[in-house]
C-alpha cells in the first residue's frame, strides 16, 4: 500500500459540518416516527417529602391525552445503579424538581397543558439545601469523583504551616453552576416487537443501552441507542438521564413512539450541575518562594439520591512541589438536585482556588507569579512520586508569557486607570489528567473499491470525533483520509466509551488505530482481490485501558488574562485571554483550537457571569432559565487566543494524544480573578465577579 | 393533528375563531406554501419542527432567551419560539433549510464551515439565520447598541467586529464558538453590502419611520 | 397553556370591542413577553386579540415638533428611525440596550411598556407571589432579590419593571395614548406604571379592555443632550441591574433643564424629581450631580442583597450627567 502523507495533525474540516450548517443534522428530538406522541414531565413542587395523592382526572380528560404515568402505575424498573434513573418508582420526593408524573399526548401543546392539570398532593418534610462551612452533616469523603481518594496527607501539615515564614490562608467560594448545553436533554423512544430503539441526546450510547437493558430487564441486543448528533453535554449527558427512561416507559405504556425533550427550565433540577464549593487553601513558603506546605480543604454537597463529590482538591496533588500537604473533601448530603459532572469537574473549581492562592502568595512575597510557579515545579508527581510522562508547564508559562506580553509588568495593583476603568493582568496554571475512561472496540473494513469503513460507537458532541477518528484511521491504514467512512453514534456499533473525561479520542482512537493496524496486517496476509464484502479486522483496548501506568500523565496549561473593571458600574469585562497548552499531540488543530477556546469561554462565564443559588425556602435553583443564568454572549468574548506546545509523549497511546475537552476551562477563572486583583487591588474570593459584589468591595 | 378547519380570521373573517381552538393558516416557508390547521397554542417553531419536519430551527430554551430558533419572518430575524403560528398567516418565512441553492451553500454557511464556527452545531442554524438578518439590518441602516452616536441615521452601518459581537449576542453558543462566528460573519459582510448575501427582503430603516 | 381563541382585529375599535366582550382577553402584539408568560402559565387568557397588523406601525411628526409613535412600531424600527436617533437619542439607545436583535424585530412599542417583571417568583407558578396570585405572599423579600427594587417597594411586592424603553420615555415626558371602551385618553408615562402598594397585581393604570395605540413625545428642544446608560451582568442581552436615562441642557455653566429616570430600581421607571430639583439652576459640576443623586436615593430602602444598586445608581448618574455636561 502506498503511504499517503499522514493526516494526523492536519486541520481538516469537520465531517458533519455541512449537515450542521444546512440544518440537515438531526438531533434526538428531531425524529418523528409515524404516530409519535409527545411527553411532558411534571416536577415535584416540594423540596422533600412524600406524594400522598395524585389526581390525573383532569389531565386524562383532555382530548388527545394518551396516558399519565405516575409511581402508581408506571412500569416497574430493576433497581438502577444510578438512583436518579429510578423515576416514577415510589412516592418519595428527594428534591424539588424531581419528576412525579409524565403526561403523554398526541401533540406538544396538549402534553404541556395536561401536565399543568396533574394535581399532586404531598406530605412535605423539613428540608435543608443550605451548604455552610460548619454544617453538622459534613463528613470527610472517602472518594472524590473519578475514584480519587478523598483525603491525602504527606509530611506534617500543621507543624510545617506554623513554621512557614510566609503564608497564605484564604477561602474561596463558588456557587452551583449549570452545564446548559444548547440542546436540552431529549429522547425519542419506540418499541418494535420487543426491541427498544431510542434516539437519545447522550455522550455515550453504549452506556445508555446497557442501563436501559438493565432497567427494563432486556438483553443488550434488545436495545438500540442512537446518539448521532448531540447538541453539547459538557458532562451533563455523560450517563443516562431521566428523560431516556421516561421516554422508554411512555412508549411501552402507550404502544406508540414517544418523544420527550425536557423543558429548559427543568434541566437544572434533573440533569446534574456543578456542586458549589467552599475551599480553604493554605500555603506556606520560604521568603524566596519555595513552597513548603500546601493544604486545600474543600467543602461541598451531594444529594440524598446518590453520591457525588466534586474533587476540587485533587489537582493540588499534581501541581507543586511541597513536602507537606493535606488535601481533603468534606461533604454533606442535602436535599438538593443531584450534582454531577460539569466540564473539568474537580479541576475547574479546584484550580480556581489553588491558583488564586498561589497568586496571593506571589503578591505577598513580591515575586512574579509566573516565576513563583516555575520555582515550585516538581521533579515528579508530588502525591505519588511517579515520574511525569511529560510535563511542559514551565514551557506553557514561559511561552504564554511571551506571546501575551506579560512583561514588563508593574506588579503593584490598581495603578492602571483609563477614565472609570481599572485594568490589570493575571496568570494561572492549569492541569487535567490523561484519563482512559475505559476501553473501546472498533472494526475496520477494507472494501474492494478502495474505501475503508470504520465502525466504533464514539459520540460527537461537538468535538469533531468523526473527523479525528478518520484521521487516525487514515494514518494507520496509510490511506487518504477521504477514503475513510466513519460510523459512530449507535450502540449497535462496536462499543465505545462516553465522550467524557477528555478521554474519548484516546479510547476510541486507540481502538480504531488497533483495528486499522490489524486490518493492514490481514490485508498483507491475504493478498489478492478483496471479496465483495471486503475484509475486516476488529480490535479493542480493554486490556490497555485496565493497565496501570508507571507514569503520572496529565495535560498542563497556562492562562493569561487582561481585564477591565468599571469602577462606576462594577462591570468586569475581559480584554484578552490567552491559553498556552501542552496536551500531547494535537490531532486536528482546527477542531482542537475551537474546543480549547470553548473551554476558556465557559471558564469566563464561571469567573464573571454564571451565578445560581439554591432558594433555602423552596429548595430549588433560583436561576433556572437562560435569561437569569447568564452564560457568556458573543459580546463578552474579545481577544481569545489559543496556542500549544508540540508535545511528544510516548507513554500515552499510539496517537500520542492527551485530550483537550476540558483543560481550556481549568485555569481561566483564576487568571481572570487574579487579573481583577491586579486591576483593583481587591481580592474578591467569591465567584462570579458580578457588579453587586464588585461595587460592594470597591466602595467598602 | 388533523384540521378542524376554523378560519384564522384574515381580513373579512375576523371574529369566527374567537371561540375555537384551532385555525387554518397559510405559511410560506422557503418558497413553499403550506395550508394547515394549527392549534392556537402552537408556536411557529413547533409547527416547523413537528408538522413540517423542518428541524433546522432548534429549540434551545423555548422562551426567546437563546436564539437557536431564529428564522427570518418577511426577511427579518425573529425567535420562532415566541411567535404563535396562527399569527404568522401569510408571512414569508425563511429557515436554515432555505438558504442553500441546491448543493451550493449560502456564503454564510460556507464561512461557518471554513472558520469552524460551530462545534455541537445545535445553535448553528440559528446563528446563521441571525447573521443573515444582522448583515442585512446593518446594510439597511439599523443601528446597534455599539453603533457610534455620530453615525448618520439611515446610512449603512459598517459591520466592525464589535458590531458583529453585539448584533450576534442574541444567539447563545455554549460550545464557545463566538470568535469563530465573528470571523465567519466578517468574511461575508463585504459580500452582503453588494447584495450577494441573500435575498432577505428586509425593510429599510428609512422606511420604518 | 390552556386552549384559547384567536381573533385578528380589523381595527382599533374592533379590538376594543372584542376585548370588552371577553373578560380576560389579551391583546397580542409582538408577543415576546405574553407568549413567554403563557408558556409559564403566568398568563392564561381565553382569547387573544391579534393587534399586530393594525395600522399603528407609523412614526409621525406632530405639529408641535413632537413625534407620535404607533404602538405597533417594532423596537428595531423605533431605534432606527432617523427622527428618533437624531432628536431623541436616549430613546434609541435605551431600546438598543434591551433584549436581542431578534426580539427587537418582534417586540412592539406598546408591548414593551407592558412587559412584566422578571422577578423569579412571579415567573414560577408553583411559588407564592402577590403580583401573580394576590394574597399569597412575597418570597422575594427574603429570597432571591438581588435584581429587585430599592425604591418605592411595599411589603407586598419588591418587583422591578424591566423595560428600558419605558425609562427613556419617562425622562422624555412622553404620553401613552390609550383607546378603551370609554374612549381615548392620554397618560403621562411617568404615571402610567404604578408603585406596587397593596395592589402589586396591577403594573399600570391601564383599564380593562384598553389598548395602547401610540406614545407621543414632546418636542426635543434645541440644546438638550441626552443619554441612556445601563449596567448589567454581561455585555449584551441582559436586563438592567440599574439604568439611567438623562436629558440635560446647560447654559453658562448652569443646568437649564434636567430630566432623569432610572430603570432597575423600582416597580416603575423612576423619574428622579428630587434629583432634578437639585439640578435645576445649579452649576453643572460633578459635585452638583452627586448631590442630586443623593437627594433622590435618600429614599432608597435596599433589601438584604441589593444595596449595591444605590451606589450603582449614584455612580451612573454622576457619570452620565458629567458626560452630558461636557458635551454642552
Amino acid at each position: 500500500m502506498a503511504a499517503a502523507p499522514s493526516p494526523l495533525g492536519e486541520p481538516l474540516v469537520r465531517r458533519e459540518g455541512r449537515e450542521k450548517v444546512t440544518g440537515a443534522a438531526r438531533y434526538a428530538a428531531e425524529h418523528t416516527p409515524p404516530g409519535c406522541a409527545y411527553a411532558w414531565p411534571v416536577p415535584a413542587t416540594i423540596a422533600r417529602g412524600r406524594i400522598t395523592a395524585l389526581d390525573t382526572t383532569a389531565a386524562l380528560a383532555l382530548p388527545g391525552v394518551h396516558a399519565v404515568l405516575t409511581h402508581l402505575d408506571a412500569p416497574r424498573l430493576a433497581a438502577p445503579g444510578d438512583r436518579t434513573l429510578a423515576v416514577l418508582q415510589d412516592d418519595r420526593v428527594p428534591h424539588r424538581g424531581w419528576y412525579v408524573a409524565l403526561v403523554v399526548a398526541d401533540g406538544l401543546e396538549t402534553a404541556r397543558a395536561a401536565a399543568e392539570e396533574v394535581h399532586v398532593s404531598y406530605e412535605p418534610e423539613p428540608h435543608d439545601v443550605r451548604l455552610t462551612p460548619d454544617h453538622p452533616g459534613l463528613y470527610e469523603a472517602e472518594l472524590a469523583n473519578g475514584l480519587y481518594p478523598g483525603t491525602r496527607e504527606r509530611g506534617d501539615f500543621e507543624a510545617a504551616f506554623a513554621a512557614a515564614p510566609a503564608t497564605v490562608d484564604a477561602t474561596y467560594t463558588m456557587p452551583p453552576l449549570h452545564n446548559h448545553p444548547m440542546e436540552p436533554h431529549a429522547s425519542t423512544a419506540r418499541w418494535t416487537h420487543g426491541h427498544l430503539t431510542v434516539h437519545d441526546s447522550s455522550q455515550g450510547a453504549t452506556k445508555v443501552r446497557d442501563d436501559l437493558a438493565a432497567l427494563f430487564g432486556l438483553g443488550p441486543d434488545d436495545v438500540t441507542v442512537i446518539s448521532e448528533h448531540v447538541g453539547g453535554g459538557f458532562g451533563s449527558k455523560g450517563t443516562p438521564r431521566p428523560q431516556v427512561v421516561l421516554a422508554a416507559m411512555a412508549a411501552q405504556v402507550t404502544g406508540r413512539p414517544v418523544k420527550l425533550a425536557l423543558p429548559r427550565r427543568q434541566l437544572p433540577a434533573v440533569v446534574g450541575h456543578r456542586a458549589p464549593t467552599l475551599q480553604r487553601v493554605r500555603l506556606g513558603a520560604s521568603r524566596e518562594g519555595d513552597l513548603t506546605v500546601l493544604a486545600q480543604e474543600v467543602t461541598t454537597y451531594t444529594c440524598t439520591v446518590r453520591g457525588f463529590v466534586e474533587g476540587a482538591a485533587v489537582p493540588a496533588r499534581v501541581m507543586y512541589a511541597s513536602p507537606h500537604s493535606r488535601t481533603l473533601h468534606r461533604v454533606a448530603a442535602l436535599d438538593v438536585p443531584s450534582p454531577s459532572w460539569m466540564r473539568a469537574p474537580g479541576e475547574a473549581p479546584g484550580m480556581y482556588a489553588l491558583e488564586c492562592a498561589v497568586d496571593e502568595l506571589a503578591v505577598h512575597l513580591d515575586i512574579d507569579p509566573v516565576e513563583l510557579r516555575i520555582r515550585n515545579e516538581p521533579d515528579a508527581e508530588p502525591d505519588s512520586g511517579r515520574p511525569f510522562s511529560s510535563r511542559h508547564l514551565v514551557e506553557c508559562l514561559r511561552q504564554g508569557a511571551d506571546r501575551f506580553g506579560w512583561l514588563p509588568r508593574d506588579r503593584r495593583p490598581a495603578l492602571r486607570r483609563e477614565g472609570d476603568l481599572l485594568v490589570g493582568t493575571g496568570v494561572a496554571a492549569a492541569t487535567y489528567p490523561y484519563v482512559l475512561v475505559g476501553g473501546s472496540a472498533a472494526e475496520a473494513r477494507a472494501h474492494p473499491d478502495g474505501t475503508y469503513r470504520i465502525r466504533v460507537n464514539a459520540t460527537d458532541i461537538g468535538t469533531g470525533a468523526r473527523t479525528v477518528l478518520a484521521q487516525i484511521a487514515a494514518a494507520a491504514l496509510g490511506a487518504p483520509e477521504d477514503h475513510i467512512r466513519i460510523e459512530i453514534g449507535s450502540s449497535d456499533l462496536p462499543p465505545g466509551v462516553l465522550a467524557g473525561g477528555s478521554g474519548g479520542t484516546a479510547s476510541w482512537g486507540w481502538a480504531v488505530h488497533k483495528a486499522a493496524t490489524a486490518l493492514v496486517a490481514r490485508l498483507r496476509e491475504e493478498p489478492g482481490p478483496l471479496p465483495p464484502n471486503g475484509l475486516a479486522a476488529t480490535a479493542d483496548t480493554y486490556q490497555e485501558a485496565a493497565a496501570t501506568s508507571p507514569y503520572a500523565r496529565h495535560s498542563f496549561g497556562a492562562h493569561f488574562a487582561e481585564v477591565q473593571v468599571d469602577t462606576v458600574t462594577g462591570e468586569v469585562r475581559v480584554r484578552r485571554l490567552l491559553g498556552m497548552f501542552a496536551a500531547g499531540r494535537i490531532l486536528n488543530p482546527r477542531t482542537a483550537r475551537s474546543q480549547l477556546i470553548g473551554g476558556m469561554t465557559m471558564g469566563l462565564g464561571m469567573a464573571l457571569t454564571e451565578d445560581c443559588e439554591l432558594d433555602p425556602v423552596h429548595g430549588d435553583f433560583t436561576a433556572c432559565d437562560l435569561a437569569s443564568y447568564h452564560v457568556p454572549v458573543c459580546a463578552d468574548i474579545h481577544g481569545i487566543e489559543v496556542h500549544w506546545i508540540d508535545e511528544d509523549d510516548p507513554h500515552l497511546n499510539p496517537m500520542g494524544s492527551k485530550g483537550i475537552g476540558e483543560i481550556g476551562i481549568v485555569g481561566t477563572a483564576a487568571a481572570l480573578a487574579n487579573a481583577f486583583w491586579h486591576a483593583t487591588g481587591i481580592r474578591l474570593r467569591d465567584l462570579p465577579l458580578t457588579p453587586d459584589k464588585v461595587l460592594e468591595r470597591l466602595s467598602g | 393533528m388533523d384540521s378542524s378547519n376554523r378560519p384564522a380570521g384574515g381580513a373579512g373573517v375576523p371574529r369566527s375563531a374567537a371561540t375555537g381552538e384551532r385555525s387554518e393558516v397559510i405559511l410560506r416557508v422557503n418558497g413553499t406554501t403550506y395550508t394547515l390547521a394549527v392549534d392556537h397554542r402552537a408556536t411557529l417553531l413547533d409547527v416547523l419542527r413537528e408538522r413540517l419536519d423542518l428541524t433546522g430551527a432548534k429549540k434551545g430554551c423555548d422562551h426567546g432567551q437563546c436564539g437557536a430558533c431564529t428564522v427570518l419572518v418577511d426577511g427579518r430575524r425573529a425567535n420562532s419560539c415566541l411567535l404563535l403560528a396562527v399569527a404568522q398567516d401569510g408571512r414569508r418565512l425563511t429557515t436554515v433549510e432555505g438558504l442553500a441553492d441546491g448543493l451550493r451553500l449560502h456564503p454564510l454557511q460556507e464561512a461557518f464551515l471554513a472558520r469552524d464556527a460551530l462545534q455541537c452545531g445545535y445553535c448553528t442554524p440559528g446563528q446563521i439565520c441571525s447573521a443573515l438578518g444582522a448583515i442585512r439590518e446593518a446594510a439597511d441602516g439599523f443601528p446597534s447598541y455599539v453603533t457610534p452616536d455620530d453615525a448618520r441615521s439611515g446610512a449603512p452601518v459598517e459591520l466592525t467586529d464589535d458590531e458583529i459581537r453585539e448584533r450576534m449576542s442574541g444567539n447563545l453558543c455554549r460550545c464557545g464558538a463566538y470568535p469563530r462566528i465573528v470571523e465567519a460573519v466578517g468574511d461575508v459582510r463585504g459580500a452582503a453590502a453588494t447584495g450577494d448575501a441573500a435575498d432577505t427582503g428586509s425593510r429599510g430603516a428609512g422606511e420604518a419611520s | 397553556m390552556k386552549p384559547f381563541g384567536y381573533v385578528r382585529a380589523g381595527s382599533v375599535a374592533h379590538a376594543v370591542q372584542v376585548a370588552a366582550e371577553r373578560p380576560g382577553a389579551r391583546f397580542l402584539g409582538g408577543g415576546t413577553n405574553l407568549v413567554d408568560l403563557m408558556k409559564l402559565g403566568v398568563e392564561s387568557p381565553p382569547l387573544l386579540i391579534d393587534v399586530s397588523r393594525l395600522p399603528l406601525d407609523r412614526i409621525e411628526e406632530l405639529p408641535d415638533g413632537g413625534l407620535r409613535i404607533g404602538a405597533m412600531v417594532r423596537n428595531s424600527d423605533l431605534a432606527a428611525a432617523p427622527a428618533v436617533r437624531d432628536r431623541y437619542p436616549v430613546l434609541s439607545q435605551a431600546v438598543l440596550s434591551g433584549a436581542s436583535g431578534q426580539l427587537r424585530n418582534t417586540a412592539t412599542t406598546g408591548g414593551n411598556l407592558l412587559q412584566r417583571t422578571r422577578c423569579l417568583y412571579f415567573q414560577d407558578v408553583t411559588k407564592p407571589c402577590n403580583k401573580r396570585a394576590p394574597g399569597t405572599g412575597c418570597p422575594a423579600r427574603e429570597g432571591a432579590h438581588r435584581d429587585l427594587a430599592v425604591l418605592g417597594h411595599s411589603e407586598h411586592c419588591v418587583a422591578t419593571q424591566p423595560s428600558d424603553l419605558a425609562v427613556a420615555l419617562a425622562a422624555l415626558d412622553a404620553t401613552v395614548h390609550l383607546h378603551g371602551p370609554d374612549g381615548e385618553r392620554g397618560v403621562p408615562v411617568t404615571t402610567f406604571h404604578r408603585l406596587p402598594g397593596d395592589r402589586p397585581d396591577r403594573d399600570t393604570v391601564i383599564r380593562t379592555g384598553e389598548l395602547i395605540t401610540a406614545v407621543e413625545l414632546p418636542p426635543a428642544l434645541p440644546g438638550l443632550h441626552m443619554r441612556y446608560r445601563k449596567a448589567r451582568d454581561r455585555s449584551s442581552f441582559a436586563f438592567a441591574l440599574v439604568s439611567v436615562a438623562a436629558v440635560l441642557a446647560v447654559r453658562d455653566g448652569a443646568v437649564r433643564h434636567a430630566a432623569l429616570a432610572y430603570g432597575g430600581l423600582a416597580h416603575r421607571p423612576w423619574r428622579a424629581r428630587a434629583a432634578e430639583a437639585v439640578l435645576h439652576g445649579a452649576s453643572a459640576t460633578e459635585d452638583t450631580f452627586a448631590r442630586a443623586a443623593d437627594a433622590e436615593l435618600a429614599a432608597a430602602r435596599p433589601l438584604r442583597d441589593n444595596g449595591f444598586k444605590v451606589a450603582l445608581a449614584r455612580g451612573l448618574t454622576v457619570g452620565v450627567l458629567a458626560d452630558l455636561a461636557a458635551r454642552a
